[in-house]
């Protein structure tokens, strides 16, 4: 394989902190990971860790205060608003609250235009899009015409991909697309980023909290911890042979919905823990 | 027909709704005409009146009313009353004109700034305590000496004393809607901030602004008013301020005279203000009724089920139905017949997805629906005492002690003026009934036992001080308090992250252990149903589906929606295996 | 608490600065009409010049305001330029009289608008539209008409309350309860729906909100959730309109006075006003200034003792 369509090296992400001279927060400390042509990188972590703060700086929607971050081998960590406007077209986003992410007094068609006009589309070149968009997602061309509150939470974020999908981007930032969903939408909606992927050969960073959402999508996993990633590789290796201690709490603590099994991932936890204990007395001890 | 054609008949229809829905509403169609009127009177008032406002004659002095040429009489120095009531209105409608639009004008540009730019917000709000710090109506009379007593030059700078009210309102929302996502997203799509500023974010405060500039229209005019009254301003501009004040001195020899501009001065400003209130009503839709506390109201002729439960069960909920009202006015059950069994000590699953009535029940069984809902039929017993329909007053005796709630969102369920260890100690008194010492002492067992390590420190910490996984503790051992023998947990992890997840758990089923609780747990998790439950009820649309030991039911589900949640489970063994699609035609079409 | 109330005692101290400054600065464009009025319309360039630099008021307008500040330092704001009354003795006696029907009216105000906005939300339903009406009211009718009504009917009328006039507390507190009766009233009013609103709709939203149903599930009686929580978390949304109905009262008692021929600020600060007489003019803006900081830093202090959050700047 070619060289990875975004790669981040080193990479910090700050927060500022309202009022002059006052020191932004670091969240993320430095990080690399990245992510090939066509490939979805699955970010897990709690809330907290840092996972939505990498994807917002790759966004360009965090400061990234040190390291780099490279999209298809140019350096994309302190764009420009011009920049970062052409950069739209390979960098796109779906986030996870379906409600917020649609302006509610906007129809979905003006919506969906928005990326292409500011892209200098022409009107009818931006319409006859808008339909075929809507197509692929799976919803009625009527939809157009009509309101977000007049649709679901899984239709909503079906608009969201379709509007990602706009510009033909070639990596999607997912924040967490299906955490707000009920859990028979959550399926469908995870197919059709599937599929799209497929066909498109669009790479998604996908951040999420939920392992098991993350284990069906990703091709390859890095799992973070209080601002680091602890621990990276391909989903299976990272979920069945995970070597952090906290990886391991993590694919512990989840429970599974199989009542006999959850019984016994319960009992293994229960002696990772005491194991893990007893090994932190011992680091103390010395 | 085209999309974007069609989303600009939309957003002009919206338009239209306003203006249609206003020429509706009969309170704004007779205010908005009366101060049709009176601005159409004032423009007109030289065709109207004979006489010009500054003209004397000193033979209509005091003129009684009717006098020919002076339908509302003469003042003391022989000036057409009617004529100077006419022009008034022109004066206070100029007033309110440059009042409210400067206010608005500065207002909403800097409260867009402001709020949209976070590193000029500090700016922004220097400049507005500032401008609140001048001595508004004091300012306003110092400054005669500068504005010459034009009424339009005072009412400019008054214009400025009035903006930070607007600026406050447009720097809250602009700061509200710049967190929304959808405008991270139009950021991505790399849309300008200007147009971010004027698409997504002035349209959705242009409805406040347009409300409070009609309010501030009625502030304006009162305030020229009263600087007129006090004399401020030439006496050559006629105005209500200073036709009231020469009335007020003849109040004795021509009661009348005071009368008009009082009328006229009242009139507008109640116009003012009512027709604000519908334009309030219109653009911000039904605001939030008031909530008061007590039991939701049963459907008429309703009567509690009179079925013998038997002793066996220790909550039993039968055939509990619960209803909203559609704006329409029909009734929308959303809790559809729900029937339920819990045995002490065990623990029932409410399995659902958003919409089914799992939360809803939760709230009947406790008594806490909101004042809006609608209990339509069934029962609901503890011990086989029936609680359904029984007043706040005594519900009271039974929450706490008999039953219990844990919350889903931690934070939001704590009350973040009082320390945690007052709103502990708050509740173990009322449930228990035991002294404040007794109840500190208590609490501070509760917190300890919830596996929270520093009690004392908790104790004295305010809600926004600790973690929603501490804050999730606390209002676990503020519900098992008072030993209650039915814990009703409402999403109890749905908040929290994993691990923490699975603390709680373990918490919850070690309490259980050791009081020998019941629980209902609500829940659209099957991992958690799996970890916790003995037995599940499955709802759907207000309905139960499926009931059964949760090992028979993950085993062999009967029910079609029971066989489609377990389906749409991602299953625990399977990883993504195909590798990545290299597909070269990056920057085509869809297809 | 302590460091929080030193801070905003420092800011509000620059605010103080930079407003009369402004104040100080508008002021300076009507100086030439002093003069005028001093020396009358016919005296020579010569003489205008004279009195200018005896006053002082060829100097730059920042020395100028320099100058009068190193006085404010001394506790001393000038004598009126007509009446050669030092400045300092002059304003606070007015203040006295018009901080005695806002203070009162502010009061009342609060009083009547916790009650009936904690009525309303609390009650729902019928209470709430009668209070709404109420509180409607308020709003509809300006003060200085309740002000000519309440005079007409209670003093014109019925003499049961003194028309004009103002009587010292320390000569005849009856006299003066009954002085302010009418004022109080009249200014009041308009508050009181003004805080009503905010009260009501603020306990609108805090009754709506988790905590409360939480609380009610752990036996927490009604009149403590209502009270004791809800009251207690909405006051501080309710506390920005206090200030600000303050300002409004400050104003309208500058007019009401008018009506009532109180000795107060508004009558005293229109005739200083009128004759340009800038010592007195900057005075009164020195004690309306500090009327101002010291409400906001009154109620910012109320606002942090009320939500902890709030004390953290």
């Amino acid at each position: 394989m070619n060289a990875p369509l975004l790669k981040a090296d080193g990479l910090k992400v700050s927060y500022p902190v309202r009022g002059l001279g006052k020191k932004p927060i670091e969240i993320v400390h430095g990080v690399d990971f990245e992510v090939g042509r066509g490939e979805t990188l699955g970010i897990v972590g709690e809330s907290g860790s840092g996972k939505t703060t990498i994807g917002r700086a790759i966004l360009g929607l965090a400061m990234v205060t040190g390291g780099s971050v490279r999209f298809d081998g140019r350096d994309i960590s302190h764009l420009g608003a011009r920049d970062r406007r052409d950069l739209s077209k390979g960098i796109q986003v779906v986030f996870q609250d379906p409600y917020s992410s649609l302006n509610p007094s906007l129809t979905i068609g003006a919506t969906l235009a928005e990326p292409l006009i500011v892209q200098g589309w022409d009107k009818a070149k931006a319409t006859r899009r808008v339909l075929d968009l809507l197509d692929r997602v799976g919803l009625p061309k009527n939809a157009a015409a009509r309101l977000p509150r007049e649709f679901s939470g899984g239709q909503r974020q079906r608009i969201a991909i379709a509007r990602a999908l706009a510009p033909s981007p070639r990596l999607i930032v997912c924040d967490e697309p299906v955490s707000a969903l009920d859990l028979s939408t959550q399926a469908t909606v995870m197919d059709l980023l599937i599929d799209i992927q497929r066909e498109q050969g669009v790479a998604y960073l996908f951040v999420s909290h939920d392992l098991a959402v993350v284990r069906h999508i990703s091709h390859r996993t890095a799992v973070v911890y209080r601002g680091d990633i602890v621990e990276q590789g391909s989903t299976r290796q990272v979920t069945e042979q995970a070597e952090h201690p906290y990886t391991q709490r993590l694919l512990l603590a989840a429970p599974v919905a199989d009542p006999l099994r959850q019984e016994k991932r319960r009992a293994d936890r229960e002696r990772l823990r005491a194991a893990q204990r007893e090994a932190d007395l011992q680091a103390a001890g010395f | 027909m085209s999309a974007p054609t069609t989303v600009t008949a939309e957003v002009e229809e919206k338009r239209r709704g306003t203006v249609a829905r206003l020429i509706r509403d009969p309170q704004a169609v007779v205010t908005g005409s009366i101060l049709l009127l009176m601005v159409l009177a004032g423009l007109f008032a030289n065709v109207i009146a004979q006489h010009g406002p500054n003209e004397a004659s000193l033979s209509a002095a005091l003129a009684p009313v009717g006098t020919p040429g002076y339908p509302l009489g003469g003042d003391q120095s022989g000036r057409d009353i009617l004529a100077r009531l006419l022009h008034s209105i022109n004066t206070a409608v100029v007033s309110a004109l440059i009042g409210a639009s400067v206010a608005a004008l500065v207002g909403t540009v800097s409260g867009l700034i402001g709020g949209y730019f976070l590193k000029l917000r500090g700016v922004t709000e220097w400049v507005f305590t500032l401008i609140m710090t001048f001595p508004g109506m004091l300012l306003l009379i110092l400054l005669m000496p500068v504005t010459k007593g034009d009424y339009r030059f005072t009412m400019l700078i008054f214009g400025v004393l009035l903006s930070p009210g607007i600026y406050r309102i447009v720097r809250n929302m602009t700061i509200g809607v710049s967190n929304e996502l959808y405008v991270d997203a139009a950021k991505v799509s790399g849309v300008t901030n200007p147009r971010i500023l004027f698409r997504h974010v002035l349209s959705v405060v242009r409805g406040p602004i347009v409300i409070s500039t009609a309010f501030l229209c009625g502030t304006s005019i009162s305030t020229q008013s009263g600087l007129a009254f006090l004399g401020v301003g030439s006496k050559e501009i006629p105005s209500f301020g200073a036709m009231i004040s020469e009335g007020f001195k003849n109040i004795h020899l021509a009661p009348a005279q005071y009368l008009w501009p009082s009328l006229a001065l009242g009139l507008m400003n109640a116009c003012i203000v009512l027709f604000g209130n519908s334009l309030r009503d219109i653009l911000q839709g039904a605001q939030p009724k008031p909530q008061k506390i007590a039991v939701a109201h049963v459907a008429q002729g309703f009567e509690a089920l009179d079925i013998d439960t038997g002793k066996a069960s220790l909550l039993s909920v039968r055939d509990l139905g619960i209803a909203y009202r559609s704006p329409a006015g029909d009734l929308n059950e959303v809790v559809r017949g729900v029937s339920l069994n819990l045995k002490a000590g065990e623990t029932l699953g409410l399995v659902g997805e958003s919409g089914s009535g799992k939360t809803q029940t939760a709230f009947g069984v406790l008594g806490v629906l909101p004042n809006e809902a609608l209990v339509t039929r069934g029962s609901v017993r503890i011990d086989g005492k029936e609680i359904l329909g029984l007043p706040e007053a005594d519900l009271i005796n039974v929450r706490g002690s008999q039953i219990a709630y844990v919350p889903q969102e931690p934070m939001s369920n704590l009350d973040p003026v009082y320390t945690v260890g007052k709103q502990l100690i708050e509740g173990i008194m009322a449930s228990t009934g035991v002294k404040r010492a007794a109840a500190k002492e208590r609490a501070l067992e509760l917190l300890d036992r919830v596996g929270i390590p520093d009690p004392a420190k908790t104790f004295k910490s305010y809600p926004h001080e600790i973690s929603g996984g501490m804050a999730q503790r606390v209002l676990i051992a503020g519900a098992v308090a008072a030993a209650p023998r039915i814990l009703i947990a409402d999403e109890p992890t749905t908040a929290l992250d994993v691990t923490v997840q699975a603390d709680i758990l373990d918490l919850l089923r070690d309490l259980q252990r050791e009081m020998g609780m019941a629980i209902v747990l609500v829940t659209h998790n099957f991992g958690v149903v799996a970890d916790i439950c003995d037995r599940i009820a499955v709802m759907k649309q207000g309905e139960i589906v499926e009931q059964g030991t949760t090992v028979d039911v993950f085993a062999d589900p009967q029910h079609d929606y029971t066989k489609m949640l377990l389906n749409s489970i991602l299953d625990e063994d399977t990883v993504r295996s195909d590798a990545p699609v290299l597909v070269e035609a990056a920057g085509g079409e869809v297809r | 608490m302590f460091l929080f109330a030193m801070r905003r005692i420092g800011t509000g101290f620059i605010l103080f600065l930079i407003v009369a400054l402004i104040t100080f600065w508008l002021l300076s464009f009507s100086f030439d009409s002093v003069i005028a009025q001093k020396l009358g319309t016919a005296a020579s360039p010569e003489t205008i010049a004279a009195l200018k630099s005896e006053m002082g008021l060829d100097r730059s307008v920042v020395v100028q305001y320099l100058d009068w500040l190193q006085g404010v330092f001394h506790g001393d704001l000038g004598r009126s330029l007509y009446t050669q009354e030092p400045v300092i003795d002059a304003v606070p006696p007015r203040m006295v009289v018009t901080l005695s029907i806002v203070i009162p009216a502010l009061l009342i105000a609060t009083v009547i608008a916790v009650i009936l906005g904690v009525f309303a939300a609390s009650r729902g339903g019928g209470a709430d539209k009668g209070a709404q009406g109420l509180m409607l009211f308020g709003y509809l009718v300006p003060n200085l008409l309740v002000a000519i009504l309440l005079t007409v009917v209670l003093a014109v009328n019925l003499h049961w309350l003194p028309a004009t006039g103002y009587v010292r507390f320390g000569d005849d507190p009856v006299g003066w309860l009954k002085s302010i009766t009418i004022p109080v009233i009249a200014l009041a009013i308009g508050g009181a729906a003004a805080i009503a609103n905010q009260v009501r709709g603020a306990m609108i939203d805090e009754l709506r909100k988790d905590y409360v149903r939480t609380l009610r599930t752990r036996g927490v009686s009604t009149r403590a959730v209502v009270y004791k929580h809800a009251l207690r978390n909405a006051a501080g949304p309710a506390l920005t309109v206090f200030m600000i109905t303050f300002t409004n009262m400050f104003g309208g008692a500058l007019i009401i006075e008018q009506v009532f021929a109180l000795p107060g600020f508004g009558t005293y600060s229109f005739n200083s006003a009128l004759q340009v007489d800038y010592p007195v003019l900057m005075g009164l803006t020195v004690f309306g200034v500090a009327l101002t900081l010291g409400v906001n830093l009154l109620t910012d202090l109320a606002n942090g003792w009320l939500n902890p959050k709030a004390r953290i700047y």
